[in-house]
Order: structure tokens, then sequence, then C-alpha cells
């Protein structure tokens, strides 16, 4: 489904990575390893087409992403390092528009759901600035619950920060996704098991 | 869950950022007062002299309303810069322009209405005639939005900048003038007991111009500040 082609990132004077080629299929995972610097923010800003890679292309459904965007952005669901919460909002605001802007229409009883789900019941009135750093971490993956129709989740360290629960929540969203014949391309530095999924690890250099 | 149309996504946009005014009022109000205080410290300052402040209310009004929207900018993108909203903006199915569009829309809603509202009023300290009034409120409804418009192509091309609010001064100031120039002319023409209607259809046209290049010129330097 998702297929780059001789990929090449230049940050500043640094080249990042040059002549990356991978396939992701329907119902695997692409996993990115690498120490901190070596580009993986910087890939997966690439294949969500934020950043025009100096070479080479990103494919989705054999169509080039910059062509064919609004077409891609209907199957992509991107969590960016920053969450994109915001602080004067609730817990059950943020991801109503978290999701609307996304193109995904949640009823308030789905959102609520969701919001348990992710352990934050009772807290889903309170203003994001008086939540935990990690309670914003789970407000802004509380998304995927919600985001079984977008078929490509392009996922920056969802782990960091999260209790153990809360990695095991998110691990089951992504065996869900992969599952019902999704892709997920995701950072983590942290070793998660997914036992037979069909998990491709890409190792970027520093 | 379902797909959510492009009407959808517009009036969620506009919904949130006129949440967030809301919840941060005081922005909103310095906005406001800004304007309000500036307008009248003038009468206070040049004096009593009714034929004076006849002729220069126009002026005043005006680059007071232009200061004002200036002052308010440079939050329209930054905080959705800073937080991440600006990238799943550009991610999302629907056009970033007319997002864009929306939040430049809740933006005059926050910040140019009530300059319109207020300013009738204001220029009551300036002894103008009451069927200048009227030409006071529709100039500056034709006009504000403008402002606002012209300036989101500022506010985004200044976006993760140093400096950002000196430098959007100085790119965005001079496009404005032709905005102040028709704006203020039709209160003159007005006070002085001629037609203001040239002068308002060329602010209209100029509300046009802004309206189809804006968002557009936005949404592109959007794209360039999150490479």
């Amino acid at each position: 489904m998702l297929e780059a082609v001789d990929l090449e990132c230049v940050r500043g004077s640094r080249r990042l990575f040059s002549g990356l080629s991978f396939r992701v299929a329907r119902g695997s995972m692409l996993w990115v390893l690498g120490p901190n610097g070596s580009g993986k923010t910087s890939l997966l800003r690439v294949l969500c087409g934020l950043v025009l890679p100096a070479a080479g292309s990103v494919r989705w459904c054999d169509e080039d992403v910059r062509v064919a965007r609004d077409n891609f952005h209907v199957d992509l669901l991107y969590l960016g390092h920053a969450a994109a919460i915001k602080d004067d909002l609730s817990g059950r605001e943020n991801l109503h528009f978290g999701l609307a802007q996304s193109g995904v229409v949640a009823s308030a009883s789905e959102v609520e759901a969701a919001l348990r789900e992710f352990g934050l019941s009772g807290r889903d009135d309170l203003l994001a600035r008086a939540l935990s750093q990690g309670q914003r971490r789970r407000v802004a993956l509380a998304r995927l619950a919600l985001a079984a129709g977008k078929r490509l989740w392009i996922l920056d360290e969802p782990f960091t920060g999260l209790d153990a629960d809360a990695v095991q929540l998110v691990q089951s969203h992504l065996v869900r996704q992969l599952e019902r014949g999704g892709a997920a391309v995701l950072t983590s530095h942290q070793e998660v098991d997914f036992g037979a999924l069909p998990v491709q690890r890409l190792p970027l250099a520093a | 869950m379902s797909e959510a149309s492009l009407a959808a996504v517009f009036a969620a946009v506009i919904r949130r950022d006129l949440t967030l005014a809301v919840r941060r009022r005081s922005d909103v109000f310095t906005t406001f007062f800004f304007f309000v205080l500036v307008v009248s410290l003038f009468p206070l300052g040049v004096g009593p002299a009714p034929d004076t402040l006849r002729t220069i209310a126009p002026g005043v009004l005006w680059v007071a309303a232009l200061l004002a929207s200036m002052l308010a900018l440079t939050r329209l993108f930054a905080g959705d810069y800073a937080d991440g909203t600006l990238e799943q903006l550009a991610l999302s199915p629907q056009p970033l322009v007319l997002l864009v569009a929306a939040k430049v829309v809740a933006h005059w809603l926050v910040t140019g209405v009530p300059l319109v509202l207020v300013a009738p009023l204001l220029s009551l300290q300036f002894g103008l005639p009451s069927d200048a009034l009227s030409v006071v409120l529709l100039s500056l409804l034709l006009g504000t939005p403008c402002l606002s418009l012209i300036g989101a192509i500022g506010a985004a091309l200044t976006l993760g900048v140093r400096g950002a609010g000196g430098l959007l001064a100085l790119l965005v100031l001079p496009l404005y003038v032709p905005v102040l120039i028709f704006g203020a002319a039709s209160i003159t023409a007005c006070a002085s007991g001629m037609a203001a209607g040239a002068h308002l259809s060329l602010l209209g046209a100029s509300l046009l111009l802004a309206l189809a290049l804006g968002p557009w010129g936005a949404a592109a330097a959007i794209r360039i500040a999150l490479e």
C-alpha cells in the first residue's frame, strides 16, 4: 500500500538518509528504529508529505502522495511529536475537534467511550492544562480508538510517557488496525512485543 | 464514525477557535480596548475644536482599526503552529486553503466585528454628522475582513521566525494602505456631503480580491513553514 522509492532527506547541511526504499503492505507494520537525530521523525514527515524529500518519492496505492494529496489524507492518521492538544479545551473537546479536522465525525457517545477506554472517564470535562503529561498523551492517542476508517497510521513515538496499561492499550489498537487490513508506521525507542504480527524493522544509522 | 463533509470541518474549525477565544477572553479584550482607547485619546489630546476633530476622525478611526487588527495577528497561527494543530490541518482530507479561511473568519468574528460595532459610538466623540455614522459602520464592515485576510498571509509567512511581530508589521502595513485610503476617504466624503458609494465599492473590490488571494497565500506559506 505504502511505498517509498529511493528516498533521500537533507536537513540543513546534513544528509539524514539516502537511497531508502521500502514497502508497507496491507496488514503490516513498519517500525523505524535509530538513535536520536537519525532522522526518524523526518522520515515520518516525509511519508506524510509534510516535508518534500530531497530525492525519491512516496507512493500510496500507486499514486504519489504529493499529487493525490486529498485521497491520501482521507486514509491517513498522523500523530506527531506535538500532540495538537489545546490547553484551553477539555479532553472531550480536544478529541472531538482533533477528529473533525482529520475528517472524522464522531458522536458524543463515541468520543466518551474512547476517553473512557483510555482511562479518562470523569476527567473528560477538565481543561487539558489541568491534565498530566501522560493524560494529555492519552487524550491524543484516544484518536486511535475512533480512527478505524483510516487505513494508514503514522505514529511518532506513540509509547513515550505512557504507563504499562496505556502501552498495552495502544498496542491492542495497533493489532486491530493490522487485523482489519490497515497499515502502520511508527517510531519507538521502547521495546514492544508484537508477537506474530508482520512487523518490518527499519534501522536508521546516526 | 463517518467521513466529515467540508462544511462540517469548516464549522468545526470556526467553533474551536471561537471556543478558545471565549476561554482566553483577555486576548480579545486587549484588541478591543486598544481600539477604544486610541480613538478616545485623540479628542482629549487635540482639544475640543469641532472642525479639526471632524477632519481627523476618519484617519484616526482607520489607523486605530489597522493597528488593533495588527495587534491580534501574531496569535492567528502561532498557537496552532506550536502545538501541532497546523500539521493536522495540513494533513486534513479537506483543502488547507478552506480551513485557513475558516480560521480567518473566526479571527475576524472575534477581533474585527467588535471594532465595527463600537466604531459608530466612538465617532460621536469627533462630532461626525449622523449620516456619516452608517458609512463608518459600513466601511469598517467591508474593510476589517480585508485586514484579517491580508494579515493572515503575513502571519503565516512569519511563523517560526524570531521577532515575528516587527517583521509582520513591515510586511503587512504597506499592504493595508489601499484599505486605509479607501476606508478613510469614504467617511471623509460622507462627512463633507459627498457620496461615499465609489469608495465603498473600491473597498468591496479590495475585499473580494483579498478573499480570493488571502487564504491561498496563507495556506502556501503555512506549508512552507511546516517543512
